[in-house]
């Protein structure tokens, strides 16, 4: 531990840097990097490699296009058949963007399968890609192209595709000797050199530039580099000057001449964020240079050629043989590990080595610390410390001490501790050449556990992101059920084994796993051309509203007939129905229906409101006679003459009979009969009857004095006395017949007695006729015709006679004070006497 | 506002704020000012969740009802259509559409929310009109079971009855599932579920399977219902017929209650004041809102309605007394706590007013003779007298021409009362009908044979009196005012559902087995398994809940029986009462009838 810091080479008086191999690398180049279009991508990301394309020595051997891991494990190789690569890049979702001379960008994922493609435009068509580059901002991954017109043309994000092509740039002669992209407050630009001016080119005008505080005399511009969040730019001139400041140009951080004169291969920014020192690192063929704000530079040889790889807090580099990473030590590490340093962090590791030498020194640190009262601080430190180191050994020591630390703290949140050791065990996991994803603790929190968890499904390393995620106790829905859902969409691709095999590997290890959509597989299996594969895994599906849609496009309309009706959704039930019908001849259409009681009922109800003709179809397939009967009845009432309602009820009428329903026949018959009639009296009255009731129709009748043929109905339609009887004094109290009505109650004994006659002549406000009647309703209802008719004193004689209290208690209960006196003393005393027995 | 919802057992209010919150989601994705077409039939119970004022937060500027023809002019940026998914409302929503004036400008954005399902159906049909397109937003909202009080959800809907007894058409049950599956996801897997009756099978079904599509999605919820009880209305079918005999009943019987609301006569809520000898009388009905949140009708509205006069009076004497205390009040102090109290006192004092008014309205009817005939009839039939032949007041009723739904009422009850009527007895009965109120009723009187209200008894004896006698349906010695049981709410009869509820908290189903044979559809158990974290450990003297769902409708007075089970000090078990439409006798039979309109010749 004592060389811990051997390899921290100081910039300035505070910042230290330090270059670490990440991987041997063992990837069998023969050819030397710089023969080779390269392209890395960030957050540890893949790296691919077109073989042979710049020095086209022999033209008959054809380009290779390979995709390494960060370790240099091979993922997958083509040959390039496309035409010449200008270019390669990747996006932010690990995606292989090949740009071709003819603008047209080829997309890969990194197994090197072809996904699609897109045009640049025309423009980029007809006068060819010069230089391209790709760009990641906020809005996605864009791509900008330097066409051979010398206009350039970008796209701010690929998956949105809008192509823009900026102004032309006054007095451009020849391509300009560096251009970057630049995303400044959502708005997109190119930066470009043209000799010793800058020239910014947004969407409508291209205008000039300066670098605050550059020096006369740094010459013309040959490089310049962006930083990995677009916000620090660098310019490196002729003079051999790097001038370091703000994208915006508004700021200047420093300057620093490093003395070459010709451009390096590669100038990249090597910040970690927020830190006070602001660096870039320049390569040459032979010589790296890390140059910041201080007046000495950090230089290292170069022994093989090397590619920069810019990343958000350092910077990787690729060589044949090997994979370093060169970053700025980071403050909490420079305070535990710095000579000589007594920062409570340092002591605590200090102290917890002692300890396991059982030293008593141990105390004595500790107690340093504890009179500062800074163990927390201690303890917080190692344990961010512990995240900036790549090797286990290291880490553990760390976040030993730490521990040790927090057993003398009270309540000290163990939270921050076991993350980061959960952390730390997903970083080393990744790191494993095995698997190459060599994060840093800042990117990976930079890139989230979610799109990491991305990054290794697209890997296809799907027992290593299960394990991560149950291993971190994701939910089932976001983690282990996301990755097998994956991994199931993967399989069902693999065309080597068949359906039952796929189908049964896919059900073992997804089993009944909360959050997985069986139809989602199906649907993937279904796209690559295997239905029979699809149908079963739907069979897994235990939400059989899921399963309709993919049967119906699979064309196994009625197996989802029969699911959608297991489901309960009528709502699914009709639309599989009404494809159904679409899809099928009418014969076979009912005849599925008919094995359906579910679906047939829900398609009666649909033709009941759109297709009335198809329902009577369907009810003669079944020889439902009564349900054909009311559908007639129903057709009848909507026709406009008489004679259609007639003929429609006749139909009716012959079905009802089929359908052995005696009693509707009759009646229909009857109806008729009745409209036929109401017909005939309508012509000669003159006077509406038609669709009066036959109640209705006598009534109006005996109201109009037809007495005859009121008669006449009476006798032909059989209507029962009583309700004739009602129905004629009703009637004749309405229209104050009351001579007819006298003479109609002496017609013979009424079969409703002779208290509705009183009844309804009171109802008709005639208290004279009523008390014609009340004699001769029989002696227990007399008490309440004779109250009626307002007789109490005969109503009170009626109760008497009776002996019935409650009558005697009614007609009491009418007696008023005033006028009555004499009855109701009659009552009281018959009463009294009553209750006396 | 919304108090009274949390005031029972379970908190209907969290129910509620879920429905809320859906809704202003749904609002808030369609940016800028709105206007919303509604299909009426979803005002009223859009009403009990979120009242114009929410809505106006949202930038609702203007409402329509759905009707075919150009939308009115309205200068906002999207029109959303609330509907529910039915074709012909699609027709409508499509000439609304096409019918837009495309010159406009702003160009007006549509949108559609579906109450209470998304369809595939209509969006077929939509599509197939060649609109779909101009929807940007296809949303759903699922409201299902809406909270009406402490105690009670309704589906509201209206036809769900006859949709699954007529037209085997199980829309409404799948929705009732959903409806009850949201209800566990708020408030914990039911352990228990009981149900009688095909379409409690069926639900019950869809719950089980619905679960199992989800698994893993482990409810974490602790259990607040302990029982789920299904039952169908057409278990009992003879309940809704007999005239409700409850306060609440009553006002809906003879004014109808919709989605909480009365409209009442204006004669008698006149305001007296002096000096305005009754000028100018209001002729607007008036329009009150029922439910628990008032204190005095959540007193009385379900007591039997014999019991309210007295109830109402002693409270008169109770107010006026508080109302006295005003000339004891000497000290500052004791005028203060004296004014703190008016506005409390007034609430009362208004309610009170409101509600003797409305007893005096329905006096008026329940004293009239042919009140007191026609609930002697229902008696009589209900407890088994004289049912097998042709009644003579349903005759003579007939013959007057009494309100056919009545007439259908009564004749239906004695069918059911009957285990169906002798042949010729149908037959006479559904003559009268046709020929005094007009042949086309034979539909009708078709539909109530299909739904089991109307039949011929054939061959098989009456089951009635069993059924009768073993779950003592009829209760001789009814205490109106205090009652002991639940036959009050019929003042005799006890609703045949509510003593199946009570039956099955004690002493359980299991000694009835032969009478539930004897009804329709069969009669089941099952369990949903619960993590051992969520069993409950039953505190001593801790009420079981139980969640009593009726499929195809619930009257008032069955409400009022279990709210009465509820409260029995060693009941034992509190009600939480779900329906798809809360009913009574007249709205239920009015459902089933086919309206025929002749077109005139």
């Amino acid at each position: 531990m004592d060389c811990y810091t051997a390899n921290w080479n100081p910039l300035g008086e505070e910042t230290f840097y330090r270059k670490l191999e990440l991987y041997s690398m063992e990837w069998g180049l023969r050819e030397d990097l710089r023969d080779c279009v390269v392209a890395a991508a960030p957050y540890g990301g893949p790296i691919a490699l077109l073989r042979n394309s710049r020095r086209d020595k022999t033209p008959s051997a054809r380009p290779l296009l390979e995709i390494y891991s960060a370790s240099g494990l091979l993922l997958a190789s083509v040959p390039w058949k496309s035409g010449r690569l200008v270019h390669l890049g990747w996006t932010a979702g690990e995606d292989l963007l090949c740009i071709q001379e003819d603008g047209t960008v080829l997309v890969y994922n990194l197994f090197c399968e072809f996904k699609r493609h897109f045009s640049m435009g025309n423009e980029v068509l007809q006068n060819h890609v010069l230089e391209a580059q790709v760009f990641h901002t906020e809005f996605g991954t864009g791509v900008a192209i330097l066409t051979g017109a010398l206009r350039f043309s970008l796209a701010t994000n690929i998956d949105d595709l809008k192509l823009r092509r900026l102004p032309e740039v006054p007095g451009l002669q020849k391509p300009p000797p560096c251009w970057a992209v630049l995303s400044q407050d959502r708005v997109t630009v190119v930066l470009l050199a043209v000799g010793q001016e800058l020239f910014l080119l947004d969407n409508t005008s291209c205008s000039v530039v300066s670098p605050p505080g550059l020096s006369p005399s740094a010459g013309p511009f040959l490089h310049m580099a962006v930083s990995f969040t677009h916000r620090h730019l660098a310019l490196f001139c002729d003079s051999g000057t790097v001038w370091m400041g703000t994208a915006s140009l508004k700021e200047k951080f420093c300057e620093f001449n490093t003395g070459i004169r010709s451009p390096p291969k590669q100038m990249v920014w090597c910040t970690r964020p927020r830190s006070r020192q602001r660096a870039v690192v320049l390569a040459w063929e032979r010589q790296l240079m890390v140059v910041g704000n201080s007046s000495e530079c950090i230089r290292f040889v170069l022994d093989e050629d090397s590619h920069l790889v810019p990343e958000l807090d350092g910077v990787r580099i690729l060589s044949r043989s090997s994979h370093e990473f060169l970053h700025e030590i980071p403050e909490a590490s420079q305070e535990i590990f710095r000579i000589a340093s007594m920062a409570p962090g340092a002591l605590l590791l200090e102290a917890q080595k002692e300890y396991e030498k059982e030293s008593q020194k141990a105390d004595e640190y500790l107690r340093e610390i504890r009179e500062q009262q800074l163990l927390p601080e201690a303890v917080g430190q190692c344990i961010e410390a512990a995240g900036y180191e790549h090797e286990p050994e290291t880490q553990k020591s760390l976040l030993r001490a730490a521990s040790f630390g927090k057993c003398f703290l009270d309540r000290f949140p163990p939270e921050g501790f076991v993350r980061m050791c959960q952390d730390l065990r997903v970083l080393n996991a990744i790191r494993d050449y095995q698997i190459g994803i060599p994060l840093t603790f800042t990117q990976y929190k930079q890139l989230t556990i979610e799109v990491l968890l991305d990054r290794l499904v697209l890997r296809r390393l799907y027992p290593l992101a299960i394990r991560i995620c149950e291993f971190l106790r994701l939910p089932e829905i976001q983690g282990v059920s996301r990755i097998l859902a994956h991994w199931a969409c993967y399989k069902v691709q693999q065309k080597d084994k068949s359906d039952e095999e796929v189908a049964q590997a896919i059900n073992q290890k997804l089993g009944d796993t909360a959050g997985i959509s069986y139809s989602d597989i199906a649907t993937r299996a279904y796209d690559c051309g295997r239905a029979e594969l699809a149908i079963k895994l739907l069979e897994y599906e235990p939400r059989s509203g899921e399963q309709v849609p993919l049967l119906l496009k699979m064309k196994r309309s009625k197996l989802a007939l029969g699911k959608a009706i297991e489901s309960g959704d009528t709502d699914l039930v009709y639309t599989v129905v009404l494809h159904l019908k679409n899809e099928l001849n009418r014969g076979s259409f009912f005849m599925t229906l008919q094995n359906q009681p579910v679906a047939l009922s829900l398609y009666r109800q649909f033709c009941r409101h759109q297709e009335r003709e198809t329902l009577k179809d369907l009810y003669n397939q079944d020889d439902n006679h009564q349900e054909l009967g009311n559908l007639h009845v129903q057709g009848g009432y909507s026709q406009q003459r008489i004679e259609g309602r007639v003929a429609a009820l006749q139909n009716a009428l012959d079905e009802f009979y089929k359908a052995k329903n005696d009693f509707a026949a009759k009646a229909t018959e009857e109806q008729i009969k009745l409209l036929r009639l109401q017909r005939h009296l309508q012509e000669e009255l003159d006077k509406p009857y038609l669709d009066l009731s036959l109640h209705d129709t006598v009534h109006t009748l005996i109201l109009d004095g037809h007495h005859k043929r009121a008669e006449q109905l009476y006798r032909d339609f059989r209507i029962p006395d009583k309700r004739y009887w009602w129905l004629k004094i009703n009637a004749l109290a309405t229209r104050g017949d009351w001579e007819e009505m006298e003479k109609f109650s002496k017609s013979k004994k009424s079969p409703i007695g002779y208290l509705p006659f009183v009844e309804v002549a009171v109802k008709h406000h005639n208290r004279y006729e009523a008390k014609k009647y009340a004699p001769r309703v029989p002696p227990e209802q007399r008490v309440k015709a004779f109250v009626l008719v307002g007789d109490l004193e005969q109503a009170a004689e009626a109760a008497i006679e009776r002996k019935n209290e409650a009558e005697m208690s009614l007609v009491l209960a009418r007696c008023s004070a005033a006028t009555d006196g004499a009855v109701a003393e009659k009552l009281n005393r018959a009463r009294a006497q009553l209750l006396k027995k | 506002m919304a108090a009274h919802l949390s005031s029972g057992r379970v908190n209907l209010t969290a129910l509620r704020e879920a429905g809320r919150r859906e809704l202003r989601e749904f609002l808030d994705k369609c940016a800028g000012s709105k206007a919303i077409v509604w299909d009426e039939y979803l005002t009223g119970p859009f009403g009990l969740i979120a009242q114009y004022s929410l809505l106006k937060e949202h930038e609702v500027e203007k409402m329509f009802t759905l009707k075919p023809g150009r939308l009115p002019p309205a200068d906002v940026k999207n029109i959303i259509f609330f509907v529910r998914p039915k074709l012909e409302l699609m027709d409508i929503i499509t000439d609304n559409v096409l019918r837009e004036d495309r010159g406009r400008s702003p160009q007006r954005d549509f949108h559609i929310l579906f109450v209470p399902r998304r369809s595939l159906l209509c969006e077929q049909w939509l599509k197939e009109q060649g609109v779909l397109g101009s929807f940007i937003h296809r949303e759903q909202y699922s409201l299902d079971l809406i909270p009406f009080d402490g105690d009670l959800l309704s589906m509201e809907s209206e036809s769900a009855f006859k949709e699954c007894y007529l037209e085997s058409d199980q829309t409404s049950l799948y929705h009732a599932a959903k409806g009850l599956m949201t209800l566990q996801a708020l408030y914990g897997t039911i352990p228990q579920i009981f149900g009688k009756g095909d379409c409690a099978r069926h639900v019950a079904n869809m719950m089980i399977r619905m679960k199992r599509e989800f698994p893993g999605s482990q409810n974490s919820i602790f259990p607040v219902f302990d029982t789920l009880l299904l039952l169908d209305r057409n278990v009992d079918l003879l309940t809704p017929l007999a005239t409700q005999l409850t306060y609440e009943g009553l006002i809906d019987e003879i004014y109808g209650i919709q989605n909480t609301y009365v409209k009442l006569p204006p004669e008698k809520f006149a305001p007296k004041k002096q000096g305005e000898g009754g000028k100018d009388l209001p002729t607007e009905p008036k329009k009150l809102q029922l439910n628990s949140a008032e204190e005095l009708y959540a007193e009385i509205r379900d007591k039997n309605f014999n019991a309210v006069g007295s109830v109402l009076s002693k409270k008169a004497k109770i107010i006026s007394a508080a109302f006295e205390e005003r000339h004891h009040a000497k000290t500052v102090g004791e005028i203060k706590q004296f004014v703190s109290q008016l506005p409390h006192m007034q609430a009362a004092r208004s309610s009170l007013a409101n509600h003797t008014s409305i007893a005096e309205l329905i006096k008026d009817i329940t004293t009239s003779e042919d009140f007191f005939d026609n609930l002697t009839v229902e008696q009589e039939f209900m407890s088994g007298i004289d049912t097998d032949k042709v009644n003579n007041y349903i005759e003579d009723c007939i013959a007057q021409k009494h309100p056919l739904i009545k007439i259908l009422r009564l004749v239906c009850l004695q069918s059911v009362c009957n285990s169906g009527l002798k042949q010729k007895v149908l037959d006479h009965y559904k003559r009268e009908i046709l020929q005094t109120y007009g042949y086309e009723h034979i539909l009708t009187l078709n539909n109530l044979e299909k739904a089991g209200l109307l039949k011929a008894q054939t061959g098989g004896r009456n089951n009635y009196p069993t059924i009768r006698k073993t779950l003592r349906l009829w209760m001789d010695d009814v205490n109106e005012q205090n009652p002991n049981d639940i036959s009050y709410v019929y003042s005799g009869y006890a609703p045949l559902s509510v003593r199946l509820a009570q039956l099955l908290a004690r002493p359980g189903w299991r000694s009835i087995e032969e009478v539930l044979k004897m009804l329709p559809g069969p009669h089941f158990e099952e369990r949903q398994q619960l993590p051992t974290g969520l069993q409950k450990k039953r505190q001593q003297g801790e009420n079981r809940v139980t969640l009593v769902f009726f499929l195809g409708g619930v009257t008032y007075a069955e409400i009022a029986a279990l709210r009465f089970l509820s409260q029995m000090e060693d009941g034992g078990t509190e009600y939480i009462i779900a329906t798809t439409k809360l009913i009574n006798g007249t709205t239920w039979i009015k459902s089933l009838m086919e309206k025929l309109e002749p077109a005139p010749f």
